[in-house]
C-alpha cells in the first residue's frame, strides 16, 4: 500500500498552447519535475539537439516544481482520466534583470519626455522640453549629438525600422528627420499639422524595407502619412473629431488610431480608406498595442537565436516577413486599447468591429498597455498605482502588481517576456518578475517623476528619463 | 433745427474748403500751446478740474503706448514654456507643482541637532503664569497644586484622563485642536491637515510634553494627502510645520511647512 502511495502515476498528454496534441499518452509519476517534463517534451518534439525551455500548465495553473503541486490530490486520482499538460515555449535566451544605475547623463535643460532605443539596440535617442533631440552613445554612456531644430517641446520620437533615421515631432506640429550617425537634420521640415504631434509610427519593415513611409497623428484630429525621402505629406486621413492619442501601423497594411472621441479607427494604409470604426469605450482612448508590436519594433534586427546574414537585404527582408507571419499565424493581429473609462478592450481589428473581450478592474484611467514579446501576456499601467497582467489571447485577468505609490506612467517588456519594467510618478522604476508575479527590484534614483522608460531590444540596458532632466541608464 | 443733413450733402457734392486740411493741421499744432496757456492761467476750482482731466488723459495715453509696445514684442519671438509634459499628460489638468523633493536625511540630521531653520526664529517666551491658571482644590479650597492650561493644546488620540482627583494639568476640551491650516511655502497653497504631534514648544520642554501650541511651536502634520514622495519613492507621511499665529487668540492654527 505504501509503495503505491509513493508511486502514484497519472496518464498525461502534452498539448501546445494553440491546442495541438503532441505524441501519445504518457504514464507519469506525479512527482515528476519541470526539468524532467522539459526534456521529455523536447524529445517528443524531436528537438533534443536544440532543446528549448518550456513552461507547463495544467488547467491554467502553472507547474512550479512538480506535477503534484497542481493536481487536485484531495480527490481520488482516477486512472482513467487523462491530464492535459499544456506547454508554452519560452525564449531560449534570458534577459538579466537590471539592478543598478550605471550612469546619469545630464544635458537636457528641461524634462526628458521620450526615450527610445533604436531597433538594433545600438543607439539611444531622447526628446526633451528644451526643444532638442539628443543622441547618446550606448556603450560609453556619453552624449553623442545634440540636434537643434525644433521650436517647441519635442513630444515624440520614432526610430525607422532599419535604425538609420529618427523622426521627431514637436508641440508646434512640426516633424523633423535626423541622421543618428552625424546628428544632422535630414531633408526639410515637415509641416502640416496645426496642433501638436501625439504619435509617430513607421511602416513595418517587412512591407517597406527601405523605411520610406511613416505616419503621424496630431491633436488636431488628423493622421498624415509622410514620404520620408521627399519630406512630403502624401495622404491625410481625417475622420476623428477630437485629438488622436495613439497610432499603430500594423503589419497587414492596416493602421489603427485611437482618439479622444472614444473611437478606434482602422484605416487601410495604402489608399487611406476607413475600414472599420471600433466603438466600445465610453471615454477617451489613451493607448493602443498590437500583439505584433515587438516584431515590428525590431524591424531589421533579430533576436540572438536567429541567424540572418545582415549584408544581404533580401534575406533580411524575408526573415522579417517570416517572423511576422509566425506571430500572426496563431490568431492574427490583435489590438488592445486602454481608456479613460478604466477598461481595456481586446479587438480582432482585421475581421471584426466587435470586441473579443472587455477587461475591467482598474480603478483609474489606463495610461499604457503593452503586449509581451511572446504575445501571451498583456500588461496595463494605470493611474491607480497598479499594473495589471492579462492573458494576451482571451483577456482573462492574471494578477495585479502593486508597489508604486503614485500613478504608473509607462511600462516596457524585456525581450524574453520574463521581466517588466515600469516608470512612475513616484520617481522610481520597478522591475517585476513574470515568474513570481512579484516585485523583483526597486530602482530609486530619479529626483522626480519618470516620464519615459525603454528596455533595449538586446535586453542589457534600460534607459529612463523624467522631470528631473536627467537620462539614466540601468544595467545588471 | 436743420431739416436735413445738408452740410454733409454739400460736402459730398462740392468737397471741403480748399485750405481745410492746412487750417486743421495748424489748429492742431497750436493746441498744446493753448493748453499750456490755460494750465498757466487757470486758478481755483477750474484749475483743479482741468488738472484732474489732464491727468486722466495722460494715464490713458501711457496705457495705450504700453499696450502697443507689448503687442510688438509678442510678434517678435514666442518663448518656449517651462515645465514640459509628455503627450499623455498634455490634455490632463496636471498641477504644475514644483514637487518638493523632501530630503529625509537632511531633516533627520536637523532633528538630531534640535535646531531648525524656521520661519519665525525668535518667539516671545511664554511664562508659566501665562499658560497655566492655578486652580484651588480641597474641601476648603486651600490647596493650589492643580493647573489648567489656558492655551491651545494638541492631545494625542489614545489619551485618557487621569482620575480628576490626581490630575495635575487640566487641558480643557474646548481648547483642544487636532487639525491645522498648513501653508506650503513653495506651492503657495494651504491645506487643512491633521496634526500628528507637537515636536517642540520653544518656551519650555514641559509645554512640549503637554502639547501646548503657541506661536512658534513646531508641530508635526500628516501630509500624506499632498502626495509628496521621497527620493526612494516612498510617500512622505509626517512633516514639520511652524505655527505662525497666536492660536489662543484666533481660534485656529495657522502654520507654515518646513521644507
Amino acid at each position: 500500500m505504501e509503495i503505491e502511495e509513493n508511486e502514484r502515476r497519472v496518464l498525461a498528454r502534452f498539448k501546445s498552447d494553440t491546442g495541438e496534441e503532441v505524441g501519445n499518452l504518457v504514464d507519469l509519476p506525479i512527482t515528476v519535475t519541470t526539468e524532467q517534463l522539459t526534456s521529455l517534451c523536447n524529445s517528443l518534439l524531436n528537438q533534443e539537439d536544440e532543446p528549448t525551455p518550456f513552461a507547463f500548465f495544467v488547467e491554467e495553473k502553472e507547474i512550479v516544481k512538480t506535477l503534484e503541486g497542481v493536481l487536485d490530490t484531495s480527490n481520488e486520482l482516477n486512472a482513467e482520466n487523462v491530464v492535459d499538460i499544456v506547454y508554452q515555449r519560452q525564449s531560449i535566451f534570458r534577459v538579466q534583470a537590471v539592478t543598478r544605475c550605471t550612469s546619469s547623463m545630464p544635458g537636457h535643460a528641461e524634462a526628458v519626455i521620450s526615450v527610445k532605443f533604436s531597433p538594433d539596440g545600438e543607439k539611444l535617442a531622447s526628446g526633451s522640453g528644451d526643444t532638442t533631440v539628443r543622441f547618446w552613445d550606448v556603450v560609453t554612456q556619453t552624449p553623442h549629438h545634440t540636434c537643434k531644430g525644433h521650436k517647441n517641446w519635442v513630444l515624440c520620437i520614432a526610430w525607422s525600422p532599419d535604425s538609420t533615421r529618427l523622426v521627431s515631432g514637436c508641440k508646434n506640429g512640426a516633424i523633423l528627420q535626423w541622421d543618428p550617425n552625424t546628428g544632422q537634420q535630414k531633408g526639410q521640415l515637415m509641416k502640416g499639422h496645426t496642433q501638436w504631434i501625439t504619435a509617430l509610427a513607421w511602416k513595418p519593415y517587412h512591407s517597406d524595407p527601405s523605411s520610406r513611409y511613416f505616419a503621424s497623428s496630431s491633436k488636431d484630429g488628423d493622421i498624415r502619412i509622410w514620404d520620408a525621402f521627399l519630406c512630403k505629406c502624401i495622404r491625410i486621413l481625417t475622420g476623428h473629431t477630437k485629438s488622436v492619442t495613439a497610432l499603430q501601423w500594423g503589419g497587414a497594411g492596416l493602421m489603427y488610431s485611437a482618439s479622444q472621441d472614444t473611437t478606434i479607427r482602422v484605416w487601410r494604409a495604402d489608399d487611406g480608406v476607413l475600414c472599420r470604426t471600433l466603438k466600445g469605450h465610453a471615454h477617451w482612448v489613451n493607448t493602443l498595442t498590437l500583439n505584433v508590436d515587438y516584431v515590428l519594433k525590431r524591424g531589421s534586427s533579430f533576436d540572438p537565436n536567429v541567424s540572418v546574414d545582415p549584408s544581404n537585404p533580401e534575406t533580411v527582408h524575408k526573415a522579417a516577413k517570416d517572423r511576422y507571419d509566425l506571430v500572426v499565424s496563431g490568431s492574427g493581429e490583435r489590438l488592445v486599447s486602454g481608456s479613460d473609462d478604466f477598461t481595456l478592450y481586446l479587438w480582432n481589428p482585421e475581421k471584426d468591429s466587435k470586441p473579443i473581450a472587455r477587461m475591467t478592474g482598474h480603478q483609474q484611467l489606463v495610461n499604457d498597455v503593452r503586449f509581451s514579446p511572446d504575445t501571451r501576456t498583456l500588461a496595463s499601467a494605470s493611474f491607480d498605482k497598479s499594473i495589471r497582467l492579462w492573458d494576451g489571447r482571451n483577456g482573462r485577468f492574471i494578477t495585479t502588481l502593486r508597489g508604486h505609490v503614485q500613478a504608473v506612467y509607462m511600462i516596457s517588456w524585456s525581450a524574453d517576456s520574463r521581466l517588466l519594467v515600469s516608470g512612475s510618478a513616484d520617481s522610481t522604476l520597478k522591475v517585476w518578475s513574470m515568474k513570481t508575479k512579484k516585485l523583483m527590484h526597486d530602482l530609486p534614483g530619479h529626483q522626480d517623476e519618470v516620464f519615459a522608460v525603454d528596455w533595449s531590444s538586446d535586453g542589457s540596458k534600460v534607459a529612463s528619463g523624467g522631470k528631473d532632466k536627467v537620462l539614466k541608464m540601468w544595467q545588471h | 433745427m436743420p431739416q436735413n443733413e445738408f452740410i454733409e450733402r454739400h460736402r459730398k457734392l462740392y468737397g471741403r474748403k480748399l485750405d481745410y486740411e492746412e487750417r486743421k493741421r495748424k489748429r492742431e499744432a497750436r493746441e498744446p500751446h493753448k493748453r499750456a496757456e490755460r494750465a498757466r492761467t487757470l486758478r481755483g476750482l477750474k484749475a483743479k478740474i482741468f488738472n484732474k482731466e489732464r491727468r486722466n488723459e495722460k494715464i490713458q495715453m501711457k496705457k495705450k503706448i504700453k499696450a502697443h509696445e507689448e503687442k510688438q514684442v509678442k510678434q517678435k519671438h514666442e518663448n518656449v514654456k517651462e515645465g514640459a509634459l509628455p503627450v499623455y499628460l498634455l490634455d490632463r489638468d496636471v498641477q504644475s507643482n514644483a514637487k518638493v523633493l523632501s530630503n529625509m536625511i537632511k531633516q533627520k540630521r536637523k532633528e538630531k541637532a534640535g535646531k531648525w531653520d524656521v520661519p519665525i526664529p525668535k518667539v516671545r517666551a511664554q511664562g508659566d503664569s501665562e499658560v497655566f491658571k492655578v486652580i484651588k482644590s480641597g474641601k476648603s479650597k486651600r490647596k493650589a497644586w492643580k493647573r489648567m492650561v489656558t492655551k491651545i493644546c494638541y492631545v494625542g488620540e489614545g489619551f485618557t484622563r487621569k482620575p480628576p482627583k490626581f490630575e495635575r494639568f487640566i487641558r480643557p476640551m474646548g481648547l483642544r485642536f487636532n487639525k491645522a491650516h498648513v501653508t506650503h511655502p513653495e506651492l503657495k497653497a494651504t491645506f487643512y491637515l491633521p496634526i500628528i504631534g507637537v515636536k517642540k514648544n520653544p518656551s519650555s520642554q514641559m509645554f512640549t510634553s503637554l502639547g501646548v501650541i503657541t506661536k512658534g511651536t513646531i508641530i508635526e502634520c500628516n501630509v500624506s494627502e499632498l502626495g509628496m514622495v521621497t527620493q526612494a519613492g516612498k510617500v512622505v507621511w509626517g512633516k514639520y510645520a511652524q505655527v505662525t499665529n497666536n492660536p489662543e487668540n484666533d481660534g485656529c492654527i495657522n502654520a507654515v511647512l518646513l521644507v
